[in-house]
């Protein structure tokens, strides 16, 4: 018997996952959004979540290319990326945008800090950010030819900080003016529960962080707190919801501790809350998660879980 | 159910070999006995070569406070003392016996013995001439473990019947086939320690040998059983002592410091048949499975048979495996060659036709936290790995990855397919180095 027995120290066996499935698994958690965010606003805004999409694909392997790497697009995050930055882009953004967006996301926020796992911002949002800096007037234009008549291009948040009524039905099921992907809570919802049913995201982050913001805005609310009209409206607008599940939980740019998920989501709410009371901007999350990305080190380096066994040592 | 924090769920696989009763393999005309089959100190041969030995002939004599004596499992005569191939893949001490298959044993051999009437003593004096040593992976001498400083701090003696290792059925079979004998066992065990209570500590996916010992101990005051949940790593010794009891112990503490005596189930009867039977231990049992045999098994198989023979005594393989196993697949050692010995130290021997680990791709750790969630001892398994990784030996022992029982979850749960766990077994040896040159250099 003539055996060639490999030999590699244990464990022998694996689990199944990989992180292209995890990946594949956001990707299809994101469809509900999408699909309804196209049906809403038509070819336009299905070719800006393409041109994302195909732009991170391409930004990755051509960065791949001149540094003599091996390609990564096979674990499908850079799909990710796109998907998240297409879906946060206005509906009838011209194309170059979303398509510089990604370039900047994958080449400049992830790959050149090491790639996949090792940037320390979300690079969808970074790439939105970037874009609202760079091109205000597109990125600030929620009128959509598919709605002209029916609906404001006012976004709730705007409404609410008017102090007038929102209507929540419309917020819940998507009947509102918003970025692609963001306009639907019940879709976005769905997804959600997809990837916390097969253990993809931790719930402890979205949800504290709607609980703290919620509890924040009802005391610090001035007046507004006992009103469920705007509490709810301030819940399910200005992608809230979407930075909650979809973005805060991003694993690379959120803490791996146990106790610093928890900070984390809290700083979120609590950060959230003051944007949203006492700042100008509507695009709160997005900065909120990026400046909070940039504690995630700190947060972690205080959170390092207690060794078993090694209790009041 | 009795259970700890965190561990993971890997496939059991127990259904290819549990229901296979153990049968004896025929020992063929060579048998090899290294002098060092357990922790501590090399036994010392005591025979030369064209010496005739009997059947549980001491032939090499435990040489220091930690040492274990290895025994003749057959009768014949000695024809080398040589160095040979063990499971680890070292080169070791070996005493090889020419079978003379007549099985001549030793005075009292198998001569039936009522351990009330043994004194403490003697028990142990027989546990150290039967040269049992853990049976359950880490073959630390028996008699050693039962003579700590002070007796009377023992309060539990917790046999581990998890075998949370996939594939393994061995301990299964035991605990069904002989229940008498690891009752009697655990028995002997108790007499020593008058204020414990042992607990026969089994996984719920064997609750029929659950059942079946709950009964055979229902009379006996200070034994029980404990059902746990099924998990891994739930027989790793700190998860079973703080599942059972609920006290934690770490790295520096003795299990004897927190009360806590833990034997596995073929330990525990191999007590039981020294003391009750004067059958000293010259076999062990092994599990063979996975989908490269023609037939699983499970062995009872005298020390000294080479792995070689008891494959074939199995009935050989179906394909030629690709990778070999001594042990549970989370943890267990990879063969390289079946031109071993079967010794104290041995286990399951799993042979897989595919490599499970052949077709991985390797991508950056993208830092998921399933590596954090999956530690039974609560670490950062990412982090330490990039102290490792880049040498940082005060930030690894910061991160207290000495304190890690390299149990293999963190790396069976990456998504990224990191080497987890295979650095933090290289580190646990690099660390000890690098404290002791750090304390050289004061
Ligand atoms: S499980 Fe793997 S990929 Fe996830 S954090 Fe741990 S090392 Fe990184
Ligand atoms: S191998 Fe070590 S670090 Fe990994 S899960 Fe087991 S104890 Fe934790």
């Amino acid at each position: 018997m003539d055996l060639k027995l490999n030999v590699q120290s244990s464990p022998h066996v694996r689990d199944r996952i990989s992180t292209s499935a995890i990946m594949l698994d956001v990707i299809i958690a994101l469809i509900p959004a999408t699909v309804w965010g196209i049906l809403r606003f038509g070819v336009h805004a299905a070719i800006v979540v393409a041109v994302a999409v195909i732009s991170a694909v391409l930004s990755e392997t051509l960065f791949n290319i001149i540094v003599k790497k091996p390609n990564t697009i096979g674990d499908l995050s850079c799909v990710v990326t796109g998907l998240i930055l297409g879906l946060n882009m206005p509906p009838e953004v011209p194309f170059f945008v979303p398509a510089v967006g990604s370039f900047f996301a994958i080449v400049i926020v992830k790959m050149l800090f090491g790639g996949l796992g090792q940037n320390f911002m979300n690079p969808a949002l970074a790439g939105r950010c970037f874009c609202i800096i760079s091109f205000a007037g597109f990125m600030n234009n929620f009128t959509s030819r598919m709605s002209v008549d029916a609906y404001t291009s006012a976004t709730p948040l705007i409404i609410l900080k008017s102090g007038n009524e929102v209507n929540l039905f419309d917020m819940l099921f998507g009947y509102i003016p918003g970025t692609i992907g963001e306009i639907s809570a019940i879709c976005l919802l769905l997804g959600a529960i997809y990837l916390a049913v097969k253990k993809i995201i931790d719930l402890r982050i979205p949800i504290l962080y709607i609980v703290s913001f919620v509890i924040f805005i009802m005391i610090f609310g001035q007046g507004k707190s006992t009103n469920i009209n705007y509490i709810l409206g301030e819940v399910l607008g200005g992608g809230l919801i979407f930075g909650a599940f979809f973005m805060a939980t991003d694993y690379a740019t959120s803490p791996i501790t146990p106790l610093g998920k928890v900070l984390y989501g809290i700083l979120l709410g609590v950060l959230t809350g003051i944007f949203r009371l006492f700042g100008k901007s509507g695009e709160s999350v997005s900065y909120v998660i990026l400046i909070s990305n940039l504690l995630v080190p700190l947060i972690e380096s205080f959170t390092i879980p207690t060794a078993f066994g090694k209790e009041g040592k | 159910m009795y259970t700890f924090k965190h561990g993971v769920h890997p496939d059991e696989c127990k259904e290819l070999a549990k229901d296979k009763p153990i049968r004896v393999v025929s020992a063929g005309k060579t048998l090899v006995f290294p002098m060092q089959q357990h922790i501590g100190a090399k036994a010392k041969p005591c025979v030369k070569v064209g010496d005739n030995v009997l059947m549980g002939q001491i032939i090499g004599e435990a040489d220091g406070i930690i040492s274990a004596n290895v025994l003749s499992s057959v009768s014949g005569k000695v024809t080398a003392i040589e160095e040979r191939l063990v499971v680890g893949g070292q080169k070791v001490e070996s005493i090889v016996i020419e079978n003379d298959e007549k099985y001549d044993a030793i005075k009292g051999f198998g001569v039936e013995r009522d351990f009330n009437s043994l004194s403490n003593e003697e028990i142990i004096r027989i546990v150290k001439d039967a040269g049992i040593v853990g049976l359950g992976g880490a073959s630390f001498p028996t008699h050693v473990k039962l003579s700590p400083k002070d007796p009377n701090k023992i309060d539990y003696i917790l046999v581990n019947g998890a075998e949370c290792e996939p594939y393994l059925t061995s301990d299964y079979r035991l605990m069904i086939e002989e229940t008498e004998t690891l009752v009697k066992g655990l028995q002997c065990m108790l007499k020593l320690f008058p204020r414990a209570k042992g607990v026969i500590c089994v996984e719920d996916n064997k609750r029929d040998a659950y059942d079946k010992i709950t009964k055979a101990c229902s009379s006996i005051s200070n034994i029980e059983t404990a059902l746990m949940k099924t998990k891994y790593p739930q027989g790793g010794e700190r998860q079973l002592i703080f599942a059972i009891t609920g006290r934690k112990i770490n790295v520096s503490v003795l299990p004897a410091d927190a009360g806590c005596l833990v034997d596995n189930v073929d330990t525990v009867v191999s007590i039981g048949n020294a003391v009750c039977k004067s059958t000293p231990l010259l076999r062990r049992i092994i599990t063979l499975s996975g989908d490269a045999y023609n037939e699983t098994a499970n062995l009872n198989v005298r020390f000294g048979i080479s792995y070689k023979e008891i494959v074939d005594f199995a009935g050989g393989f179906k394909v030629n495996p690709e990778k070999m196993v001594s042990g549970g697949p989370m943890m267990g050692l990879p063969i390289f060659s079946l031109d071993m010995p079967v010794s104290k130290n041995s286990s399951a021997l799993l042979a897989f036709t595919k490599d499970p680990l052949s077709n991985q791709n390797e991508t950056n750790c993208i830092n998921c936290g399933r590596c954090v969630s999956a530690c039974p001892i609560n670490l950062v398994p990412t982090r330490m790995l990039k102290a490792a990784k880049t040498g940082n030996f005060e930030e690894y022992i910061k991160l207290n990855g000495t304190e890690c029982i390299t149990c293999g979850s963190c790396s069976f749960v990456c998504p990224a397919k990191k080497p987890l766990t295979p650095y933090f077994s290289y580190m646990k040896f690099a660390v000890r180095g690098y404290l002791n040159s750090k304390k050289e250099a004061k």
